[in-house]
């Protein structure tokens, strides 16, 4: 058996942080065109949605990565919650990360509107037009996008908290630096 | 497996803890803060789609299922024949193949589902192109030749100017000329709106795109175009409209039990010069005229379940080959229209249950 490692694999951190950037954004320019009837509005769209089919395609390379490579333990002192939320929270960012490009996608099908990535590239419908499902899938696709973002606060408060208050190496298993 | 023992940590004192935890705050707070701000919530004062989309419903009530505004209408379906003359223009695949599918909406501008068919000079015309290639063209035109005022922004003051007074429950009378006092961009619509009259049938008018695209060829050069589509099946002018508050309906189902309805699509190139982000200007003067082909309805639905019932008419839906203008106005009805299909599609079954005529 191998002994544990101390940072994630640089291919996991390299997904981490290049994700965490276009999460970030995504989350940024859907909230931005959803509260704008300016250009801006068009713009963010055209941009939201190949962004958003960039990150399905990154988040499937990622749980492979993670099911493939070894995981940095948690600290063995840290309190059992603690070690729980943490489960639970990175957890609930794989799932949001899979469902919300998903999501979006189906509701662009439910609308009975062409899913176009730009003026000519179209993906092929997810589902077939139906109204009253586009309005579930919207209304998902908004309150699951303010749950991963507030789960991004979680996380963002807890990786300084432990690499500020803890100061237990677990900030450093992902930025890769030595303390 | 064992655990990577923690490093040696020489405890925190209270200060410098106390400031690292209200560092994390402020990251946190501050990431969140502006998030808060992008999605304006910090910002109240923004033009948002469900500020306009509001706004409608002020004035014309809630009437669910019904979309926001044009609430009044009736389905039609056809397909549309390309001519030779747009092909140079556009590589869009419905200038280009012989026939393409179409479902199309007919209505009044009005939100209030029950509008007399008289009450107003103006009706609209949406139009669905599906392409063989799963792209699709989608406009929404008007009987008028130019839109009253040129942004979201004035749009949005022109509704205020309509909302009923919460004490009478009518319009301010003053408040309408108050707002064309300070826009005179309004001025070539009502020189317009003063000669228009209601028209008896959907079939006699031509209506018009108003807002300038463009038209991509396949080696990528663009030209500014209006679209126009012209009625070929032209009854005596000035005909009067018919009695009751629901003679369009039934006039167009009559008109398609005879035979189909044609219109021709004419884009209108811009000279140079022309506005092609101010959709309350005219284009004057001569212009070059493509005749791109031939619009032809043979049936019609009521919307209540017709096929046109859940498209969303948003005119940034387009195919590779015609592309969107700097016109503001663009953005807006696609980001309103947005918003109303999502408060309309949850609300989907109570059309069946609305009556079927016009309330007094």
């Amino acid at each position: 058996m191998n002994a544990s490692p101390q940072f994630f694999a640089p291919l996991a951190r390299l997904l981490h942080w290049l994700m965490a950037l276009l999460v970030i954004a995504m989350l940024f320019i859907g909230a931005g065109l959803a509260a704008s009837v300016s250009q801006r509005h068009a713009w963010l769209i055209d941009l939201h949605k190949p962004l958003g089919i960039a990150i399905l395609a990154l988040v499937v390379v990622r749980l492979v990565v993670r099911f493939s490579t070894q995981q940095p333990p948690l600290p063995s002192d840290l309190p059992l919650w603690q070690v729980l939320a943490a489960k639970a929270s990175h957890l609930m960012l794989y799932g949001l990360m899979l469902v919300l490009p998903l999501l979006g996608w189906a509701m662009i099908s439910a609308a009975g509107d062409p899913v176009m990535l730009s003026s000519s590239v179209r993906l092929p419908a997810l589902v077939g037009a139906d109204a009253p499902l586009f309005a579930i899938l919207r209304k998902a696709h908004g309150y699951l996008a303010y749950l991963l973002f507030l789960t991004v606060l979680v996380h963002l408060a807890a990786a300084l908290f432990h690499g500020l208050i803890r100061r237990d190496g677990v900030l450093q298993s992902m930025t890769g630096t030595r303390h | 497996m064992v655990d990577h023992s923690p490093p040696p940590r020489p405890a925190l004192s209270t200060a410098s803890l106390l400031a690292r935890l209200t560092a994390i705050g402020i990251v946190v707070a501050g990431v969140a803060a502006a998030f808060a701000y992008v999605n304006g919530s910090l910002d109240p004062q923004r033009l948002r789609p469900k500020t306009l989309v509001n706004a409608l419903e002020t004035n014309n009530g809630v009437h669910p299922g019904f979309r926001r505004n044009h609430a009044k209408g009736v389905c039609v379906a056809g397909y549309f024949e390309s001519s030779p003359e747009a092909r140079a223009y556009s590589r869009a695949q419905v200038f280009n193949e012989a026939k393409t599918p179409v479902v199309g909406r007919f209505a009044l501008p009005s939100g209030n589902p029950y509008a007399p068919d008289s009450s107003v000079p103006i009706r609209s015309f949406a139009v669905q192109f599906s392409q063989a290639n799963g792209q699709q063209w989608r406009t929404g035109m008007n009987s008028m030749p130019v839109f009253p005022v040129g942004t979201p922004e004035a749009f949005y003051q022109l509704l205020k100017a309509g909302a009923p007074d919460p004490a009478t429950g009518k319009p301010n009378p003053a408040s309408m000329p108050a707002f064309f006092a300070v826009h005179p961009e309004a001025a070539p619509f009502l020189a317009w709106v003063k000669t228009a009259k209601p028209s008896a049938s959907y079939a006699t008018e031509t209506y018009n795109g108003i807002n300038a695209f463009y038209l991509v060829s396949a080696d990528g050069e663009r030209h500014a175009v209006r679209w126009t589509v012209v009625p070929q099946s032209q009854d005596a002018t000035g005909a009067a409209p018919a009695d009751g508050a629901d003679f369009l309906e039934k006039d167009l189902v009559q008109r398609l039990a005879a035979g189909p309805l044609r219109w021709q699509l004419n884009m209108t190139l811009a000279n140079p010069g022309d506005p092609l982000d101010d959709a309350s200007k005219p284009w004057t003067g001569d212009h070059k005229v493509l005749n791109a082909g031939a619009l032809v309805l043979d049936s019609s639905q009521p919307q209540a379940d017709g096929d046109c019932r859940d498209i969303n008419f948003d005119p940034l839906i387009l195919p590779s080959g015609i592309e969107a203008s700097h016109d503001p106005l663009l953005a807006a009805r696609s980001a309103a229209y947005a918003s109303s299909y999502l408060r309309r599609a949850s609300e989907v079954s109570p059309l069946h249950s609305a009556p079927q005529e016009s309330k007094p």
